[in-house]
C-alpha cells in the first residue's frame, strides 16, 4: 500500500499543470480542481485507516533505500493532518468557486491553489529534512501568489512583509540544515535522529533552539508572530481561511516532529516552550481585543491559539502531546470555519469592520448560527470541540504540575470569549453605526435566506457540522491522537521503519 | 579555509541583516540576497572538501562531498525564483505608490490612533487629549 503515500503530493501537482493547460475554460479548471482534491481526500482517508491499523507507511522515491533516497513517511500524526488538510482545501475551494471575485478573475488561482495543496501534503509526508525545506518553499511560493493575486496596493504592501519574513525564515532553515548536516552527515530525518544521540548535549541543544526559531517564525510564535496579523487579513476570504487553517499548523507540525524525533529528552526545552506558549497565548488574545476588524481579530486569535498547541508539546508528556494533537484537529476546522464566516459577513455587510456592519441577526440569521457555534467552540464553551481540546490540555498541564501555564490558558480562554462576544455584538446585535466614510469597502449586497450565495454557505455549514462531529466523536478521536502521541514519544519504531524496512 | 568561509558567511549575514532593517524595498531585497548567499555558503562549507566528485576523476576518499553542493543548487534556484517574484512586487509597488518605501499597516495605524470600535473609550481619550493639545495625524 506504500505506493499511496506520494499520491497526495503528486496528484495536486498534476492537477495544477492541467489547470494551466485548460486556462481558457474556468469551468474545466474548477472540475479538475474539485476532482483532484476529492481524490486526494479519499486517498488521505485510506492512508489514515491503513496507518492506524498497520503502522507507518514508508515510500522511497526512485526506489533508493532510506539514507540515500528521499523517503516519504506517513505515520499517524501525518495521516491525521493530511485528512484534515484535504478536507479544508476541498471545502474552501468550493467556497472560493461560490464567492464572486476571489477566484473568477484570475486564471492562475486554481493552479496556485493546487500547488499549495501539494506543498502542504509534502510537508506532512516528507521524511527528509531538506525535502521539508523544499515542501515549505512550494507551499509558501504558492501562498505568495495567492496573497498578492490582483495586485491591489494593500496586498502588495502586506504581501511584501510576508515574503520578506518567510524568506528570512527559509534562509535560517538552510543555515540550520547546513549545521545539522555538518554535525551528522545526513539529511534523512530518521537517520539524523539516530546520529543526534551521539552528539554532545550543547550542540543538540543549540540545534533544538535553532529549529524552534525557524519553525516558530512560520508558526507565528511569540515573539516571531508580528507578520501574521498584518498579512493574513488582506487576502480574499477563502485564501485567508486556508492560510489560517493550514499554514501555521504546518509550522507547528514541523516543531512537534523535529523536537520529538531528533532530540533526546535532556536536550528538549520544555520550560522554554511553556514560557513561549504562555506569552503567545496572552499577547495574541490582547492583540485581538484591540482590533475592530473581524478578520484582524481572528488573525490575532490564530497567534493566541498557537500557544495552546505549543503548551501541549512543551509538557513533553503523553497527555500533553495528545492534547496538542487534539487541539490542532479542533483548531484547523474551527479557525477555517470562522474565516469563511468572516468572508460571508464581509459579503453580506460590505465590510468586515465592526463599526461598518451591524444588525445581521435580523438580516442574515443563518450567518449568526454559523458564526456562533465555531466562536463558542474557539472560546472553549461546552459541549463544543474547543472545550474538549482545552480540557485535555488543562488536564495534561495539571498532571505535569505546570500551574502557571494552566492559569494563563484559562484566563486567555475567558478573553477569547470576550473578543468573540465583541464580534457577536458588533456584527450581529448592534445597529449599523455609520456608512458615511466608506473608503474602500464595497456596498452591502442583498443576501438571500441563507445569508450568502449557496456555494459559500454550504461548505461553511459543512465545516460547522465537522466541528460538531469532533465533539460527538471525541472519544475515538482522542484515542487516535493518543496513539499518534505515543508514536511521537517512542521514535524508535519510526526510525526502524524508515531505515530498516 | 573553513574559517575563512565561515567568516565570509558571517559577514554576509551581518550586512544582509543591516540592509533588511532599512525602509527602502530595494535595500531589503539586496539584503535578502546577501543573507541567502550566506546560508548557501554555509551549506557548501558543511560538506567535506576535495576533488570534483566525478567517477574516475579521483580516488573516492579524495573527493569532495557532492550532497551539500546539490542542496545548495536547489536552494539557489528556489531563492532566485522568490527574489524574482519579490522584484516584480517591488516594481508593482513603485507603480502604485511611486516610491520605494515600505508602507505602514493601515489597521495598525487606526488602532494606534484609537479609531477602533470603542467609541466611549475614544471619546474619553479625545476629551482628555483635547484639554492639552490636538491629536497628531500621522
Amino acid at each position: 500500500m506504500s505506493w499511496l503515500v506520494p499520491v497526495p503530493v503528486v496528484l495536486p501537482l498534476i492537477g495544477a499543470a492541467l489547470a494551466v493547460l485548460v486556462g481558457r475554460s474556468r469551468a474545466a479548471q474548477r472540475v479538475i480542481s474539485c476532482v483532484i482534491l476529492t481524490v486526494t481526500l479519499v486517498v488521505s482517508v485510506v492512508i489514515l485507516v491503513e496507518v492506524d491499523s498497520n503502522g507507518a507507511m514508508v515510500a522511497h522515491s526512485g526506489g533508493w533505500p532510506a539514507p540515500l533516497g528521499i523517503s516519504l513517511v506517513a505515520d499517524r500524526l501525518s495521516a491525521i493532518l493530511l485528512v484534515l488538510a484535504s478536507t479544508m482545501l476541498l471545502a474552501v475551494l468550493i467556497y472560493a468557486i461560490g464567492e464572486p471575485g476571489a477566484e473568477r478573475n484570475h486564471v492562475g488561482f486554481q493552479s496556485a491553489y493546487l500547488v499549495l495543496a501539494a506543498g502542504v501534503s509534502a510537508s506532512f509526508l516528507t521524511g527528509d529534512l531538506f525535502n521539508l525545506f523544499v515542501a515549505f518553499e512550494v507551499m509558501l511560493t504558492a501562498s505568495y501568489v495567492l496573497l498578492t493575486l490582483g495586485g491591489r496596493a494593500e496586498q502588495i504592501r502586506s504581501g511584501m512583509t510576508y515574503i520578506v519574513i518567510s524568506l528570512v525564515a527559509s534562509s535560517l532553515f538552510i543555515t540550520a540544515l547546513a549545521l545539522i548536516y555538518a554535525a551528522t552527515g545526513t539529511v534523512n530525518m530518521a537517520h539524523i535522529a539516530e546520529r543526534m544521540a551521539d552528539l554532545p548535549l550543547g550542540i543538540t541543544s543549540a540545534f533544538a533552539l535553532l529549529l524552534i526559531v525557524v519553525f516558530g517564525i512560520k508558526a507565528a510564535l511569540f515573539p516571531l508572530f508580528f507578520w501574521l496579523p498584518d498579512s493574513y487579513p488582506i487576502a480574499p476570504s477563502p485564501i485567508t481561511a486556508v492560510f489560517a487553517g493550514l499554514l501555521t499548523k504546518v509550522g507547528i507540525y514541523a516543531i512537534i516532529r523535529t523536537q520529538t524525533l531528533f532530540f533526546p529528552p535532556e536536550s528538549q526545552h520544555g520550560t522554554l516552550l511553556l514560557v513561549v506558549a504562555a506569552l503567545t497565548m496572552a499577547v495574541g488574545v490582547l492583540g485581538a481585543i484591540a482590533q475592530d476588524d473581524v478578520k484582524r481579530i481572528l488573525s490575532f486569535h490564530i497567534v493566541s491559539q498557537i500557544g495552546y498547541m505549543v503548551m501541549g508539546l512543551g509538557l513533553f508528556t503523553l497527555a500533553g502531546i495528545t492534547g496538542a494533537i487534539f487541539y490542532i484537529v479542533h483548531h484547523i476546522v474551527v479557525k477555517t470555519t470562522l474565516f469563511l464566516v468572516g468572508g460571508l459577513i464581509e459579503h453580506a455587510g460590505g465590510s468586515s469592520r465592526l463599526t461598518r456592519v451591524g444588525g445581521m441577526v435580523r438580516t442574515a440569521p443563518a450567518l449568526a448560527v454559523l458564526f456562533l457555534i465555531p466562536a463558542l467552540s474557539l472560546a472553549g464553551i461546552p459541549p463544543f470541540s474547543g472545550f474538549l481540546a482545552k480540557l485535555a490540555l488543562v488536564d495534561a498541564g495539571l498532571g505535569a504540575s505546570e500551574w502557571a501555564v494552566v492559569a494563563v490558558s484559562l484566563v486567555v480562554s475567558l478573553l477569547t470569549l470576550f473578543s468573540m462576544m465583541k464580534i457577536w455584538a458588533g456584527v450581529f446585535w448592534n445597529p449599523v453605526e455609520d456608512h458615511s466614510d466608506d473608503e474602500y469597502d464595497a456596498p452591502p449586497l442583498p443576501v438571500g435566506r441563507l445569508g450568502g450565495p449557496p456555494f459559500m454557505v454550504l461548505p461553511t455549514a459543512a465545516l460547522v457540522v465537522c466541528s460538531l462531529a469532533i465533539s460527538v466523536g471525541a472519544g475515538p478521536l482522542y484515542d487516535l491522537a493518543e496513539r499518534a502521541a505515543s508514536d511521537l514519544l517512542h521514535p524508535a519504531a519510526y526510525i526502524d521503519q524508515v531505515l530498516r524496512p | 579555509m573553513t574559517v575563512l568561509l565561515a567568516a565570509t558567511a558571517a559577514a554576509l549575514f551581518a550586512i544582509g541583516t543591516y540592509l533588511i532593517l532599512q525602509r527602502q524595498l530595494s535595500r531589503i531585497i539586496i539584503g535578502l540576497g546577501l543573507i541567502t548567499h550566506g546560508a548557501n555558503l554555509l551549506l557548501i562549507t558543511s560538506g567535506r572538501r576535495g576533488r570534483a566528485p566525478l567517477v574516475g576523476e579521483a580516488d573516492p576518499s579524495l573527493m569532495s562531498d557532492p550532497l551539500p553542493q546539490a542542496l545548495a543548487l536547489t536552494a539557489i534556484v528556489i531563492t532566485f525564483a522568490v527574489t524574482t517574484l519579490l522584484l516584480a512586487l517591488a516594481y508593482r509597488s513603485w507603480l502604485l505608490t511611486s516610491d520605494d518605501d515600505v508602507e505602514d499597516d493601515v489597521g495598525d495605524r487606526s488602532v494606534a490612533r484609537g479609531t477602533g470600535p470603542d467609541h466611549e473609550l475614544r471619546d474619553q481619550m479625545e476629551s482628555m487629549v483635547a484639554g492639552e493639545d490636538e491629536p497628531v495625524e500621522t
